[in-house]
């Protein structure tokens, strides 16, 4: 071949490729994600059957019954979105900070928090105002507390260098000792007797449902934070400044990002998600602060997060769908005499295989576009 | 106020001192399993876990078998299993060994809810104690007196791995592995394996932990037999500074705040009694915030954790 039909040769395949080509390269490296994570899934389900056949079950009868309950009716489906609220907010408080490099997994100490410092705005209103100031009342005094909460688990981080994960568990362990201390002492109400609380919300006050569903609205509040959280992290410029900072922190303060505020300001905008979860217990399904809010929410949203890969708006499906396992539990045990902790050991397996999975990213050629052969 | 009748306002201290040695006793074998693996150079945040699938395991086995050492054994290996997974996880790259703790965590006490709903019935026999307030006629002191077996030999556990830190060729190879990746690759020693022993060695002795607590005090099994010991072991570590002696003593003060709301209490003093559950966080985070730096890394720390960076 000569020279002159070797370069024209190269220029058609260019040509053709500088259209087809980039399509393909962004096809692969969105691929990469959702190919690792549905084959964590995978792996994970098939862990999780070998374990069900080992102890004499059917696994195939589990998995029916787990559609079954979690979204074979509309009436399941209401129950698994229920159970997915609190999740969606508490896995933000995850994700945001992770964003920036921080591991936070106190999360549950910000919920806790957040419902008994909304039960106790709301106590010397009830009555006075009307219900929508009330809760907006409630809503904002959570939020506010739930971020000051988180917020100083960032601060403590960037200003004395003390171990936001560290120091976020600790934070969640003094919250729920001063939860009980609160509900126990100055804030009980004395008509509580077996289980202390605080004054109930009346009926009229409590956060409604949404039209035509039997969910509260919490769902709703939970996936429009998810889809502001998304905007804040991937449009704005301070999410771009957080990304960066979250990549490599010494860059990000070379090229004069204010790091510090950054991590304050995530983490505290984390926390008041978490917070405004424990507000939203309280308001929509507990109807007053008590013990029952610590209820594992802000450990499962853990679990979400890093399930979503600290994507906010993964972390709609991603809730939902562990709103779904957790809603099954209850037929699991009853059609299959199976514990009701079988949904936590599928949980379990699920979370353990998918962060194990983690380790493949980069490891897959056809994921990379820089690896490929160019034809020539 | 029944119990501290008898001698006073000193039923005070006693019920504290008791109660100390009682509730320390499981602190102690996690936080120095966990000083073991964070010496290695890396953090198990699954000990929790580690340790409900450990206090199921002896209280399974104890049950079966009628002795309770053999579950105390039996804990160690399921213990030893739960860190090498953590362990042999952990080494490949990219993998968050705190992410992977917290689903450990998750996954342990699973399997043990699990597999240990069968068990909750049945009772099992006890771990013996040794009656070492037999010399006083006031039952109170006999009763604070009683410490059981465990508790002591974590006392030895203690000492004898200050001792071994420092003065014997394993000691010194897990601490070079914790200090430095590359010092250690340097010495030819392969630093995942370390680690992976080091992490499977400190699984076993959470479980121990665990089977205290289902074998001795409570001495029962249920889906809320720990209240977060397995957790708090991380902060008690940092607290203790990696220093074993330290973690002993640390695991005794913590003990002690907790004993202290109860034995108020039986004297009539019951304000603040969650509080004084909050004391052993409260003090942990102060320290934690008064000896920290942004510039440098914690005194004491092993320089490959990734804890401190």
């Amino acid at each position: 071949m000569t020279v002159e039909a070797n370069t024209s040769a190269i220029a058609i395949v260019s040509e053709r490729s500088s259209v087809i080509r980039p399509i393909f390269e962004w096809l692969a490296r969105r691929a990469e994600p959702v190919v690792i994570s549905f084959g964590a899934i995978l792996i994970g389900l098939a862990l999780f059957s070998l374990f069900i056949l080992v102890i004499g079950k059917s696994p195939a009868t589990l998995f029916q019954l787990m559609y079954t309950g979690g979204f074979g009716s509309w009436f399941s489906i209401q129950n698994s979105l229920s159970r997915a609220a609190p999740l969606l907010l508490t896995a933000l408080c995850v994700a945001l900070p992770a964003r920036l490099g921080l591991v936070i997994i106190g999360g549950e100490g910000a919920v806790v928090l957040g419902g008994v410092a909304a039960a106790a705005a709301a106590a010397p209103f009830v009555g006075t105002l009307p219900a929508l100031l009330l809760l907006a009342l409630m809503a904002v005094v959570a939020m506010i507390i739930g971020g000051i909460w988180i917020g100083f688990a960032g601060f403590l981080r960037h200003y004395r260098g003390v171990n936001e994960t560290i120091s976020s568990l600790l934070l969640a362990y003094i919250a729920i000792a001063l939860m009980n201390q609160l509900v126990e002492g100055p804030l009980r109400d004395p008509a509580s007797l077996n289980k202390p609380s605080t004054a109930p919300l009346p009926a009229q006050d409590m956060l409604g449902k949404i039209p035509g569903m039997d969910v509260h609205w919490g769902l709703a509040i939970g996936v429009v934070a998810c889809i502001v959280s998304w905007v804040l992290i991937e449009i704005t410029s301070y999410g771009f400044a957080a990304r960066i900072a979250g990549g490599n922190v010494r860059a990000a303060q070379i090229q004069g990002l204010p790091v510090g505020r950054l991590i304050v300001g995530f983490t505290a905008i984390a926390g008041s998600f978490a917070g405004l979860a424990g507000m939203i217990e309280v308001a929509a399904v507990q109807g007053s602060a008590n013990a029952s809010l610590a209820a594992g929410y802000g450990y499962t949203g853990i679990l979400v997060a890093f399930l979503a890969r600290h994507n906010p708006l993964a972390i709609i499906p991603v809730a939902i769908l562990l709103g779904g396992i957790d809603a099954s539990g209850g037929l699991i045990q009853r059609r299959m005499g199976l514990p009701d902790a079988t949904v936590l050991v599928l949980q379990g397996t699920l979370f353990v295989v998918i962060l194990f999975c983690e380790t493949f990213y980069g490891r897959f050629k056809i994921f990379n576009p820089d690896l490929w052969k160019r034809r020539s | 106020m029944m119990e501290a009748s008898g001698i006073g306002i000193w039923g005070v201290p006693l019920a504290i001192l008791a109660g100390a040695i009682r509730v320390s006793t499981p602190f102690i074998f996690v936080s120095l399993g966990e000083t073991i693996t964070e010496r290695s150079g890396r953090i198990n945040l699954g000990l929790e876990g580690t340790l409900v699938f450990g206090a199921m395991t002896a209280y399974a086995i104890a049950v079966l078998s009628g002795s309770p050492w053999l579950g105390v054994l039996a804990a160690m290996g399921t213990g030893a299993i739960f860190g090498l997974l953590h362990g042999w996880i952990c080494k490949w790259p990219k993998v968050n060994d705190i992410a992977i703790g917290i689903a450990m965590m998750q996954f342990g006490l699973g399997l043990a809810f699990f597999l240990g709903k069968p068990f909750i019935q049945p009772a099992a026999p006890h771990l013996p104690s040794i009656p070492l307030g037999a010399w006083s006629n006031l039952p109170q002191v006999q009763a604070a007196l009683n410490i059981n077996v465990l508790f002591i030999l974590g006392g030895l556990l203690a000492v004898f791995l200050w001792w071994a830190f420092k003065n014997t060729r394993i000691g010194l190879v897990l601490r070079v592995v914790g200090d430095s990746t590359d010092a250690a690759k340097a010495m030819g020693i392969n630093p995942d394996r370390v680690r992976l022993l080091a992490t499977g060695v400190g699984g076993s002795l959470a479980a121990v932990g665990g089977a205290y607590l289902s074998l001795f005090y409570p001495g029962s099994w249920n889906e809320g037999i720990s209240s977060g010991q397995g957790l708090m072991a991380v902060a008690l570590v940092i607290f203790a500074r990696w220093n074993p002696i330290g973690c002993f003593l640390a695991a005794l003060l913590f003990g002690g705040a907790g004993a202290l709301g109860p034995a108020l209490q039986s004297v009539g003093v019951t304000t603040g009694y969650y509080l004084f559950y909050a004391a052993p966080y409260v003090l942990t985070l102060v320290i934690l915030i008064a000896t920290s730096s942004p510039t440098r890394s914690l005194a004491g720390a092993p320089g490959a954790l990734s804890l401190t960076k």
